[in-house]
């Protein structure tokens, strides 16, 4: 491996430059030129890393595998997942920046063995970052290795604070008796063993912060989604219909020709929680719950450092089994929705996930050492 | 049946900040090129975050301070959802869950007498863009300098009933808020804007009548018409059995009536949401109390403090604090000067004259109370006399860094106090005017003043007139 590649990283299609176009993975935004660079991008540059290409994604990151993306003419048998991974596993790169916006970063981390960092929310500058839900999302590192890791974490951070409390108790989120896939399941064992190998205490606490979280972080993700991708009108840049015959056909030709399915059904689901009817109901009572979640969080490390999960819920998909049904992004989002809602730092490896405490990421990263089985 | 009018008002007002509320784009570019102060936070591009300007919340606490508000320590900033071109994001950031000022009251006072309006609340929100119509090309163009501009928005409490209390409501504000220097309040510019809520119902009912909203007012005369047009239009709608329906109007300025915007069934629904890309601001008391500290005195306090401080008489103090330009440009004066009567004089006098004859009003005053100052000093130790001192005044006027006394020197306007030189010029008037020195000695006082004129024009000015009079005096008395 040549020592140039040695520091060269892929950005996925979220993160805005100046020299190549920015869609998200959306007709919307074809060709889009961006005036301004991602500050993630330019900070590690600035520690040497450079910018070997742009990877594809899923419209609007919000997809669990890419499969919505509007440039994707790869034959079906190779999906984005595949893509990075055969980049990163090349060793063509060493690593990865991908907004994390409905966990697809951590769930394609799972099914590649790879590690990924999600950091604590706002520890890396969303600035020059194409932005869906403000609240939750995140840059996600993406490596082969958790030292890859954490040099590309510390290069592009903008915190300087650490929780460097060493993780000694871990807490098990999913009961090992649920209905729980074959693979999945394994993985959880092999992590729980691993775990205990190294003198990690590990048990199993009953609780119920994965259900409530994914419904929150839904109703969070669509009615923030809505927001965010209504500057996307026609007006100044990106898609606009070539026939209208007044301004209200304008608005709605450009945005029914430039957005996908799923993106559209997000716009009406976050459209319908945020009206007047709902907005008591339905969207502060999400927030409610984020805040019910977060307190979980915060009494479960009271007693324990973190937290273990799965990072999805099936390691391998059928080849279109996304495609098909668009609702499955609000289903099997549900492992990663947790540290998105709470905002807390997450990583991915061996095939599960470790949640941490705030600022705890070069903590979670000792940890995972052991879970992709770096250490033995 | 009597009614009474019951009126509501959201006034918005252009905070005069150096820059945009949440980016680093200038915020004053009247007269501009079309959308050269934009930006991608302006521009509402992808990937471009907020960031709250400071001053624009320094400015607000002030104005809420000056309106005797209650400044909350934490307010937030929420979306406001619509399409339209203008607006780049299709959502105004505003303060709707939490505004930065709640409560408060504005004094004011009619033929009526006096009255005190509440403020319901205050918040913090970004303008946005224009749409330029060019109907020959049958084109809309949209000019984005003005996107992002900071806002303040007053909302009152229905406790207005009539035009010339809305009247008096905004005067009021206006003169607060240039007071505290944060906002010019000009309607003609665009830079304070109202949208009036207005019902009818008849006098002693409690319960509110069905209201609708005006907009599209551009000065105080339109809002005027508007609110008598509308208040006509409810009792004619509710003696004739008619039924007024809750919506929004525009007022036609040429057609001088209102029509139907929307109704209520077909507003907006704006689906507020807080906005995660601002965090909440919270105030601590340091930050509340160094705004509380530099802010101004009010207007009737400045008043009285210049009648009883100074002795000056209720009008002269009225004309004074009628704006805090002229305030200042006063106090600096006095200051230099040591005598406030002279200084009130020269301001309600000669300043004021050359203000109208610029067709300036007393807020565009940017003459310096200390050259001021030293000129009332050069009249009062007599080295410059009264007439010269207003060419020189007139000058400053145009040159704010004008040096007085070489000024004066330059041009020969110092009084020199030459006796010779008196001697000689009175010798030479008198002896041509032979008439008016008789009828001046036949006892008409009016010939000897004709002839003192006289002198000091050829002196040009530059004489002590004690000094001339006395020598003349003596002259006439000789001959």
């Amino acid at each position: 491996m040549k020592e140039t590649k040695m520091k060269s990283i892929l950005v996925d299609d979220m993160f805005l430059t100046t020299d190549m176009t920015t869609s998200a993975g959306s007709k919307m935004l074809d060709g889009y030129q961006s005036l301004i660079t991602s500050a993630a991008i330019t900070r590690a540059e600035a520690a040497g890393y450079t910018l070997a290409m742009k990877a594809p994604v899923g419209e609007f990151g919000i997809d669990l595998l890419g499969e919505t993306c509007a440039y994707d003419s790869r034959p079906h048998n190779q999906t984005l997942k595949n893509l990075s991974a055969q980049m990163l596993w090349s060793g063509d790169v060493m690593g990865a920046l991908c907004l994390d916006v409905n966990g697809y970063p951590r769930r394609v981390a799972a099914q590649s063995a790879l590690v990924c960092l999600k950091p604590t929310y706002g520890a890396i500058s969303r600035h020059g970052v194409i932005s869906v839900a403000p609240s939750g999302e995140t840059i996600d590192i993406f490596a082969r290795s958790t030292d890859d890791c954490r040099n590309l974490f510390d290069a592009v951070t903008d915190s300087a604070l650490k929780d460097a409390t060493p993780i000694r108790r871990v807490a098990l989120l999913t009961s090992l008796d649920t209905d729980m896939n074959v693979e999945v399941k394994r993985n959880i064992n092999i992590a729980v063993s691993n775990l205990k190998k190294s003198g990690i205490f590990t048990t199993y606490i009953e609780n119920d912060i994965i259900p409530a979280a994914k419904s929150a972080w839904n109703v969070i993700l669509c009615a923030e989604l809505c927001k965010s991708l209504a500057r996307y009108d026609g007006i100044r840049y990106g898609h606009r219909a070539e026939s209208f015959s007044n301004l209200d056909e304008l608005y709605a030709n450009s945005r029914t020709e430039g957005f996908g399915d799923l993106v559209k059904a997000a716009i009406l689901y976050g459209s319908d929680v945020l009206s007047e009817q709902n907005y008591q109901t339905v969207y502060q009572k999400a927030l409610r719950v984020r805040r019910v979640v977060a307190e979980e969080f915060a009494n479960l490390f009271d007693d324990f450092d973190a937290v273990l999960l799965p990072a999805c819920s099936q390691m391998i998909y059928a080849e279109g089994d996304l495609k098909q049904d668009k609702f499955i992004a609000f289903e099997e989002n549900r492992y990663t929705a947790p540290a998105t809602l709470a905002g807390l730092p997450a990583v991915v490896a061996g095939g599960v996930q470790l949640i941490g405490r705030t600022n705890a990421e070069h903590a979670l990263l000792d940890v995972a050492r052991i879970l992709a089985g770096e250490e033995r | 049946m009597k009614y009474e009018t019951v009126i509501g008002l959201e006034v918005h007002i252009e905070l005069s900040t150096n820059t945009k509320i949440f980016c680093a784009c200038s915020a004053h570019s009247f007269g501009a090129e079309p959308n050269t102060h934009v930006c991608p936070v302006c521009l509402g591009m992808p990937g471009a975050l907020p960031v709250l300007n400071k001053k624009v919340v320094d400015y607000a606490i002030r104005a809420g301070m000056m309106l005797g508000c209650n400044i909350n320590r934490t307010s937030t900033f929420d979306r406001k959802s619509y399409f339209y071109p203008d607006l780049p994001n299709a959502y105004q950031i505003t303060q709707y869950f939490s505004p930065i000022a709640t409560g408060g009251t504005v004094e004011i006072e009619t033929a009526n007498g006096k009255k005190s309006i509440r403020i319901h609340e205050m918040h913090m929100e970004e303008d946005a863009g224009k749409l330029v119509h060019d109907i020959k090309e049958g084109l809309s163009h949209i000019d984005f300098n003005r996107a992002g501009v900071p806002l303040l928005e007053i909302v009152s409490c229905p406790d207005l009933s009539s035009a010339d209390e809305v009247e008096a409501y905004l005067e009021r504000i206006k003169t607060l808020l240039r007071y505290a220097r944060v906002a010019e309040c000009e309607m003609a510019h665009g830079t304070m804007r109202c949208d009036v809520n207005l019902s009818v119902r008849p006098v002693g009912c409690d319960t509110l009548g069905v209201r609708t909203e005006m907009k599209n007012m551009n000065s105080i005369e339109a809002i005027k018409r508007a609110i008598e047009f509308e208040t006509a239009r409810h009792i004619d709608a509710l003696e004739c059995g008619g039924k007024i329906l809750q919506e929004t109007r525009r007022w036609d300025d040429v057609g001088g009536k209102t029509v139907p915007m929307r109704s209520k069934e077909t507003a907006g629904d704006y689906r507020y949401a807080p906005n995660p890309d601002l965090m909440p601001l919270v105030l601590d008391a340091d930050w509340i109390e160094s705004v509380q500290a530099t802010l101004p005195e009010f207007p009737e306090i400045k008043r009285q403090r210049y009648m009883q401080a100074y002795g000056l008489s209720l009008y002269d103090a009225e004309q004074l604090t009628r704006s805090i330009s002229f305030c200042e440009c006063f106090e600096a004066a006095t200051a230099v000067c040591n005598s406030p009567k002279d200084a009130a004089n020269w301001m309600t006098g000669e300043v004021m004259s050359l203000l109208n004859a610029q067709k300036m009003t007393c807020d565009m005053l940017s003459l310096s109370g200390e050259k001021l100052g030293e000129l009332i000093r050069l009249v009062m130790d007599g080295k410059v006399g009264r007439a010269n001192a207003k060419i020189i005044l007139s000058t400053l006027f145009e040159n704010d860094n004008l040096d007085l006394f070489a000024y004066a020197e330059e041009n020969g306007f110092l009084i020199t106090n030459d006796t010779a030189n008196i001697e000689r010029v009175v010798k030479a008037v008198v002896d041509a005017d032979a008439k008016s020195v008789a009828d001046y000695k036949g006892g008409k006082e009016k010939a000897l003043m004709f002839l003192f004129g006289k002198c000091m024009k050829e002196l040009k000015g530059n004489c002590d007139p004690q000094l001339l009079r006395k020598i003349l005096c003596d002259y006439i008395a000789k001959s």
